[in-house]
């Protein structure tokens, strides 16, 4: 099944600027593994080191958190979109000495 | 829904007001009705930044009643790009002085309630009470699970909204009616394991962008119409000038809005979020030295080597004479352009980066390595009064 994956902006720097990635898979965890397999740097940031998908990346299949369907063994069809959704932070900086995870602008 | 603010029945318009309002009046989805729910409402703004900007500008503009800002900072000039209630004249300036005059030139009707402080676990409850409506225009996360926490035990409505170089996501929180924060993100990112400062920058309409959308969230929730983004996720791409709409579910399992909540009252949050004083700012300690002293080996001409680890758009807008690009990524795969037995300064723009640089070579063995203090930044300060700093 040739499926989309979204990449967001902050983790583009991993996957060589690409906005979204082409793959192929049955279900959500075989692209995931597709993805990190072709970019290795990209798997601490989606996985635990215990295998297990970090709480603050939340993956959706098209418009549904996959942690509503069948998690990462949520079968795909032909031309689903997996969308990578982490926490993002920007707005107001509190602390302005303190750069922060995920950018620093305020 | 349930009705957030009641038709007042006692409030009225001026004629002054009447004509004011009177775009908003002609509508009937707003009315008299809505125009008096807006006058009766108390809405609260933590920051006036990016975000806070637009919010309270149109928040004002609309005529809500009372607007609470809670921010505590200075403008300055990196500001100005984006956080339009400020001007050039006000920088130096507490952002709460500067956001209320301008608020004040705008609509003299509105009453603006400052808190010049931090938000914090012991003050929040007490800011929170006296509104209605909260909206987070914060950008770190100990804030924003603090506003959430909160929110949800006043069982108050969250509008949020969050950028990030040229995407956005807004949402509505609102635990009564749908999910809350940390259903959607129960646990915030370690920090240093997502990418740091060197990622950061935004373009200045983007929070424009958010700000305005959450502005329209806030006057919706008051006038009672529409469809709120409550449990819905809104992501906007600027490049590609999509909207994009994700589900967002309540967790049964949420620890502040599930069925068996195990957060009753306020934490934490720096804790929680893994944020502890200065070990934040320099995640290892390293072998430092001072931008004086990097310029007095370059005057004595001792041999050394200056690397620069920001990013290449940062080396365009000004660079150490002498030094050496390697962005930070890079700096694993090209260790080997280095060697060991030279004298070495890695620096960035602030010296976090480089610190992560510094770590990366002495775990490679490099000894003969320091950690420029302060990067760039230092160097304007101590060295170089003409080197820009941004």
């Amino acid at each position: 099944m040739s499926v989309k994956v979204v990449i967001p902006t902050p983790l583009r720097q991993y996957t060589e600027k690409k906005e979204f990635v082409e793959l192929e898979a049955k279900t959500v965890g075989e692209a995931l593994a597709g993805l990190t397999g072709q970019y290795g740097d990209l798997r601490r940031h989606l996985y635990t080191e215990e295998g297990k998908l970090r709480t603050f990346v939340n993956i959706y299949l098209n418009d549904e958190d996959i942690r509503y369907l069948q998690k990462e063994h949520t079968p795909l069809s032909a031309n689903d979109v997996i969308s990578i959704v982490p926490s993002i932070a920007g707005g107001k900086r509190a602390e302005p000495t303190k750069d922060h995870f995920y950018g620093y602008v305020d | 829904m349930a009705t957030l603010i009641e038709s007042p029945v006692s409030t009225r318009l001026s004629k002054d007001e009447i004509l004011r309002y009177s775009r908003h009046l002609i509508m009937p989805e707003v009315g008299m009705d809505g125009q008096l729910k807006l006058k009766q409402a108390r809405v609260l703004c933590i920051g006036a930044g990016g975000l806070g900007s637009p919010l309270a500008l149109y928040l004002s503009a609309a005529g809500v009643g009372k607007l609470g800002i809670v921010d505590f900072d200075v403008v300055d000039f990196t500001n100005l790009q984006r956080q339009i209630i400020h001007d050039t004249n006000d920088v130096g300036r507490p952002k709460m002085a500067s956001a209320r005059e301008t608020i004040a030139d705008i609509n003299p009707n509105v009453e603006v309630v400052g808190y010049e402080t931090r938000l914090t676990s012991e003050n929040a409850l007490d800011i929170f009470r006296d509104f209605d409506i909260v909206a987070d225009g914060t950008d770190n996360f100990p804030t924003r699970y603090l506003v959430n926490d909160a929110c949800v035990l006043l069982g108050k409505p969250n509008v949020y909204g969050s950028i990030f170089r040229f995407e956005g996501q807004a949402s509505v929180f609102y635990a009564k009616d749908g999910p809350c924060y940390r259903c959607l993100y129960p646990e915030p990112p370690p920090p240093g394991l997502v990418p740091s400062c060197a990622e950061g920058g935004v373009l200045g309409v983007l929070p424009g962008i958010v700000g305005c959308i959450q502005a329209m969230e806030v006057i919706k929730l008051i006038i009672g119409r529409g469809q709120p983004l409550i449990g819905r996720l809104l992501l906007f791409d600027a490049l590609g000038m999509k909207f994009r709409e994700l589900k967002l579910r309540k967790n049964p399992e949420c620890p502040v809005c599930g069925e068996h909540p195990t957060v009753a009252k306020l934490i934490d949050y720096d804790q929680f979020c893994g944020v502890r004083g200065e070990d934040h700012i320099v995640p290892i300690s390293v072998p430092e030295i001072t931008a004086r002293d990097v310029k007095k080996m370059m005057d004595e001409k001792k041999p050394f080597v200056l690397i620069d680890v920001r990013e290449p758009h940062e080396f365009q807008i000004c660079r150490i004479p002498g030094s050496t690009l390697i962005p930070l990524g890079e700096v694993p795969k090209r260790m080997n352009e280095l060697n060991s037995a030279d004298e070495i300064v890695v620096h960035c723009r602030s010296g976090q980066r480089s610190a992560q640089a510094v770590g990366l070579l002495m775990k490679a063995g490099f000894r003969k390595i320091h950690n420029l203090r302060g990067g760039v930044l230092a160097w304007a300060d101590q060295v170089d009064s003409n080197m820009p700093k941004y």
